[in-house]
């Protein structure tokens, strides 16, 4: 024990004093910048959309690429009392799990979905890191579609990654935990025996819709990134793992023993045989898979029972082991499908896999044992070669589409350009400070679209002006079109910026975006389409109002007769019919979020009155010109008072003598 | 040459006319686009000869804060009426073809304009109407302040540009006139008197 300490230390010093050299001496000295680059005149739109996740908000942020500009925050795994996300009756089933109503979660990554490797615009995939999903966010409504939990996994890390024409979006497990289907009461130091890994490889249909095809199940080891083939590599899939030593305490040192841990290839058109070849095991399993309908703008939350599971250990013919060195992070393919990239984050070199010697050393069986009953390639076999001293802790690569892959140092700070087939270093940038992800706009497709980079910064410190103990992180745009890489612009991002996806503006823009929801098709059961339409009724303490809002009132606007000990169930519907013309509405003293109404569409907001007296509600975005008159009183009497039950909007007069 | 009967030429033209007429049943004759600084996108009343289209149901919800009333086909008897106008028209200038008297296209032609005249003057009402006929209740009341819309051509309304001009249909209409003056012109040899 005394030894490995030594070793640490031994690290820790050798990697501060490394760190030290390559810091920058100043962070003012490296840049003025092309900030023109970055100049968005107002009024002009920018070429780029960028899909930002929000990692520990649990949100995915819309950013506009060069400028940098934040045109939305959408709600996914986490609560947004803002949106009444989580808070209106409707959405409440999205944030449901096999634990229950789960109100926050950690959204890693972001992955847009593609068709014959491209990027096409349809939909953007998110993963859940905590509690393990995947969410999936349609670009026509920018609104979070479908959400699907996964057994047997703990912390969704390697996720959402997508196969070339989305057949696929994939999650694996960074905690390897005993499977559902088994006795999950064991002592947390039989992880060797007990603990498994599961990949899940998640169906995606026509119209989006996400379904648990099956699991492949694995020796325990914690699976971190992974990336699709693409081009001659479409039917595989990549995944780093570490923690192959398998330790269930203190990984910082008792995972970071092995000189190498594994890429894990999957053959996953093999795994779809064997699947249909009747080789999956059904395992019983209790999952959520949540749907927003559009229609009647309501999710539904369905508990599901089983997943059918392959053992990578029995079907030899579906997974290896390549061995990748020191702990990888990033697993990533270039444009062309051929090269694999692997980080590892402790390591100090960069190997670049082939798909052509990796295929070549499956044929021959160019084997060095087995890892848990599956089959290790020798590292040699399947490497193309190593870029030598490209930095610090390598964490992650992106593509240029010209050859060029570029990849985040962490703890050197930079992004380090370099050359795919010659694996020489050709340029390198300083980041303020420490970068975590990057994103080039396609950079992980078949077509990247170059021309910026964007690096996903952890820590800032004399960036910004401060903020007490708690700082910004940051984003830095770097222009990519020429040789060298040139920083043009850096912005402060909701949460933590984990991966994000960027693609060019039309292409979203002119994807049929909805600009507002059809009230004719509204079929909501507590739709009111018309202000006669609007009432209030009674079931017992449950009062359901029927409440209508239009530019600038809402029918009714008058309620009395509602009694303490009652639920009041507010149905709000926006009659409005035109682009951009949102209602909201708030109630005083609710213990809840408030309601943003989009034009056509019904939103439900629960409030239990705890007081006697005389409420009132308004709307809350300001809707026109009358904005600030469009509010309303709601009388709340004491229980089993005789006042009866009305409702009106423009009617209530004072009595006249 | 001082045979009534019109030429060949006319008779053609007539044809033209008669199908001018009826194609314009099919598209908007008239239309009011309105910009402000809200609608940067602007909008647009289409007048057809049987309807109001256009983004119709968008102005009506704006048109309460003026308390100007809200606009419904089935409130201008104008739209039930205009088809058959213009199929009577349309009939008229085909029947003229077998007629073949330029005595008669003229009667045709000073009856379209009296109709245009008494058409003007109808569309012009019924914009002094709205524009002037307010809601006392409306929220904003700006003293002096009608909203008219221009009979034609451009005019500020507070926050909103209001500009008035032909539609496909309208563009029609006129071309039917300007033929119909054509013919009468031609065959009442007006273009050779001043030789003679």
């Amino acid at each position: 024990m005394k030894n490995k300490f030594l070793k640490i230390i031994a690290i820790l010093v050798l990697g501060s004093a490394v760190f030290t050299a390559c810091k920058p001496k100043n962070s003012s000295d490296a840049t003025v910048g092309d900030a023109e680059k970055a100049y968005v005149a107002p009024g002009k739109f920018d070429e780029f959309y960028n899909f930002v996740s929000g990692g520990f908000s649990g949100q995915l942020s819309v950013y506009g690429l060069p400028s940098g500009r934040l045109f939305r925050v959408i709600p996914v795994f986490s609560v947004d009392p803002e949106k009444g996300w989580g808070y209106s009756e409707e959405t409440k089933p999205m944030l449901n799990t096999s634990h229950g109503f789960v109100p926050w979660d950690d959204l890693h990554h972001t992955e847009m979905s593609q068709t014959n490797g491209e990027v096409d615009g349809r939909w953007v995939f998110g993963n859940a890191n905590n509690t393990p999903r995947i969410a999936r966010i349609d670009l026509k409504t920018f609104k979070t579609a479908e959400i699907i939990e996964l057994p047997n996994s703990g912390g969704n890390h390697s996720s959402p990654f997508i196969t070339e024409n989305t057949e696929y979006v994939v999650a694996g497990t960074r905690f390897s935990v005993p499977a559902d289907y088994s006795d999950g009461d064991v002592a947390i130091n039989t992880y060797k025996e007990n603990f498994k890994g599961h990949i899940s490889f998640v169906k995606v249909g026509k119209k989006g819709e996400m379904d648990l095809a099956f699991q492949i199940v694995t020796p325990g080891v914690n699976f971190d990134l992974s990336h699709a083939g693409k081009g001659k590599s479409h039917g595989w899939f990549f995944f780093s793992c570490y923690n192959t030593e398998q330790a269930n305490t203190l990984l910082e040192v008792n995972a970071s023993q092995k000189d190498k841990d594994f890429i894990m290839a999957v053959n996953w058109k093999k795994a779809e045989e064997y699947i249909k070849a009747g080789k999956g095991i059904k395992q019983k399993a209790r999952y959520a898979h949540n749907t927003w309908d559009e229609k009647t703008h309501t999710a539904k939350s369905e508990i599901k029972t089983d997943v059918l599971v392959l053992d990578a250990a029995a079907l030899k013919d579906i997974c290896y082991m390549i061995p990748c060195p020191k702990s990888p992070h990033g697993c990533d393919v270039d444009p062309t499908g051929e090269y694999i990239v692997g980080s590892g984050k402790l390591a100090a070199l960069i190997p670049v896999f082939s798909f052509d010697k990796l295929m070549g050393a499956i044929k021959d069986k160019k084997f060095d044992g087995n890892y848990g009953g599956i089959n290790v390639i020798k590292y040699e076999a399947a490497l193309h070669g190593e870029v030598q001293k490209p930095g610090l802790g390598p964490l992650h690569t992106e593509f240029d589409g010209k050859g060029n892959a570029y990849t985040t140092f962490f703890v050197s700070s930079e992004v380090v350009k370099w050359d795919i087939k010659s694996l020489k270093v050709l340029d390198r940038v300083p980041t303020y400070y420490s970068v975590g992800h990057l994103c080039i706009p396609g950079g992980d497709s078949k077509k990247p679209f170059g021309k910026y980079l964007v690096a996903y910064n952890k820590i800032t410190k004399d960036r910004y002006l401060p903020t007490g103990p708690e700082l910004a992180q940051s984003a830095q745009i770097f222009d990519i079109s020429g040789d060298k890489m040139k920083l043009i612009l850096d912005f402060p991002t909701i949460g933590e910026p984990h991966y994000a996806q960027a693609a060019p503006a039309d292409l979203i823009r002119n994807n049929g975006q909805l600009k507002f929801y059809k009230i004719g098709e509204n079929n909501h059961p507590f739709v009111a389409k018309g202000e006669k339409e609007a009432k209030v009724t009674r079931q017992g303490n449950q009062v359901h109002v029927y409440m209508t809002s239009i530019r600038s009132h809402f029918a009714p606007d008058n309620i009395e007769g509602i009694k303490l000990g009652d639920e009041v169930y507010f149905h709000v519907t926006n009659l409005e019919q035109d682009w951009d013309v949102p209602h909201g509405f708030a109630v005083k003293g609710a213990d809840n979020g408030e309601l943003l109404i989009m034009p056509g569409e019904t939103a439900t907001l629960k409030w239990i009155p705890k007081k006697v007296g005389i409420f009132p509600m308004y709307c809350t975005d300001f809707c026109s010109a009358l904005h600030q008159e469009m509010q309303g009183y709601i009388r709340v009497s004491p229980t089993g008072s005789s006042v009866p039950l009305t409702w009106s909007v423009g009617t209530n007069l004072p009595k006249t003598k | 040459m001082k045979s009534s009967k019109i030429s060949m030429v006319s008779k053609v033209i007539l044809l033209v006319v008669s199908i001018l007429f009826i194609g314009s049943l099919f598209v908007p004759m008239w239309q009011i686009e309105l910009e402000a600084p809200q609608y940067p996108e602007g909008l647009v009343l289409k007048l057809h000869a049987n309807k109001i289209g256009g983004d119709v149901e968008i102005i009506n919800g704006l048109n309460h804060y003026i308390g100007m009333a809200t606009l419904h086909t089935e409130n201008f008897f104008e739209f039930t009426a205009l088809p058959y106008i213009f199929g009577g028209f349309a009939v008229i200038s085909l029947l003229l073809i077998f007629v073949a008297k330029r005595k008669a296209v003229l009667a045709f032609f000073i009856s379209y304009i009296l109709f245009v005249v008494l058409a003007a003057i109808d569309f012009y009402r019924w914009n002094y109407e709205y524009g002037h006929n307010l809601d006392p209740n409306a929220a904003i009341k700006v003293p002096g302040m009608a909203y008219q819309p221009p009979l034609i051509g451009y005019k500020q309304l507070l926050n909103f540009g209001a500009y008035s001009i032909p539609d496909i249909g309208g563009w029609f209409l006129i071309a039917c006139g300007l033929l119909l003056f054509f013919i009468v012109f031609k065959e009442y040899n007006l273009f050779t008197k001043k030789k003679i």
